[in-house]
């Protein structure tokens, strides 16, 4: 926990933050670029889906990041509540606008897979519209953050509706379970998966990327949000000064 | 039906949504650290 604390920081957060900002995006956008040769041009067809199952390969991380980026959200907040971290609820507000980003994508991703597999766009099943909640969530968060923020409030507020967001989470997980949906039931565990590996494989080298570049992605945010801090403080001093 | 059209409209909308986002992202950082 100390070294939690240590990091929790902002001018030792920024002097780690400035090297690996773009050592983390560059990472991710290598292994995007490889996921997608890989998925297009190395993976046979679905013996049923045929050459849509391709969509895995992006609809996949989408969702990833999307139910990601709020946990990223609900621990920050915790973080920020019980031990007052500094940098928590700037991560906070940082991942809310990705994440959203990515949650919308997935959304999109799902619709464009689904007309020529399932003959719609759009069905109001328990995994969309799960999915399409939690996207709604993301934007009252990131309004909630910004009126707290021009009220000059303290942050408890949009870190308490972080953490009760994250009651979504489970639902989204196991709507495909709990309800008999048109979304197809989990096909990918932690330890097993239902489809074949000479399909899988470039799926966690996406997935991988695609994490890398969004942490990227926060961090240009974080340093973006420290950098207004400094400077509204200092003007704040020359005012008083 | 083609499924080509679908599969690179779900690429497209990923990577183009992905890039503008980082992109965004990345000029209000240098905006704010200058």
């Amino acid at each position: 926990m100390a070294t939690l604390h240590a990091f929790a920081n902002p001018a030792r957060f920024l002097k780690i933050a400035k090297p690996l900002t773009p050592a983390l995006f560059w990472l991710g956008v290598a292994l995007i670029v490889l996921g997608c040769w890989a998925g297009l041009t190395q993976t046979p067809p679905d013996y049923l889906q045929g050459e849509t199952v391709r969509i895995l390969y992006i609809h996949v991380p989408a969702a990833w990041l999307g139910m990601g980026g709020w946990s990223g959200i609900a621990i920050s907040s915790i973080m920020f509540l019980v031990w007052r971290h500094p940098l928590a609820s700037v991560a906070a507000r940082a991942i809310a606008l990705p994440g959203a980003v990515f949650a919308a994508l997935c959304l999109m991703t799902g619709s464009i897979w689904g007309r020529p597999t399932w003959g719609t766009w759009w069905q109001w099943d328990g995994r969309l519209t799960s999915m399409l909640l939690l996207f709604f969530v993301y934007l009252g968060y990131m309004a909630l953050a910004k009126a707290d923020a021009d009220r000059g409030g303290d942050g408890r507020v949009p870190a308490l509706y972080g953490i009760a967001g994250s009651v979504l989470l489970p639902i989204i997980r196991y709507s495909v379970v709990w309800w008999n949906t048109l979304h197809q039931g989990p096909s990918i565990g932690l330890t097993q998966s239902t489809i074949a590996g000479s399909i899988l494989w470039p799926l966690p080298i996406m997935l991988a990327g695609f994490t890398f570049a969004f942490a990227g992605i926060v961090l240009m945010r974080m340093r973006t949000m420290l950098a207004i801090t400094k400077t509204e403080a200092r003007m704040r001093r020359m005012a008083r000064s | 039906m083609n499924p080509w059209p679908f599969v690179t409209a779900a690429y497209a909308v990923t990577l183009g949504g992905g890039a503008v986002i980082a992109l965004l992202s990345y000029l209000a950082m240098r905006k704010a650290e200058k």
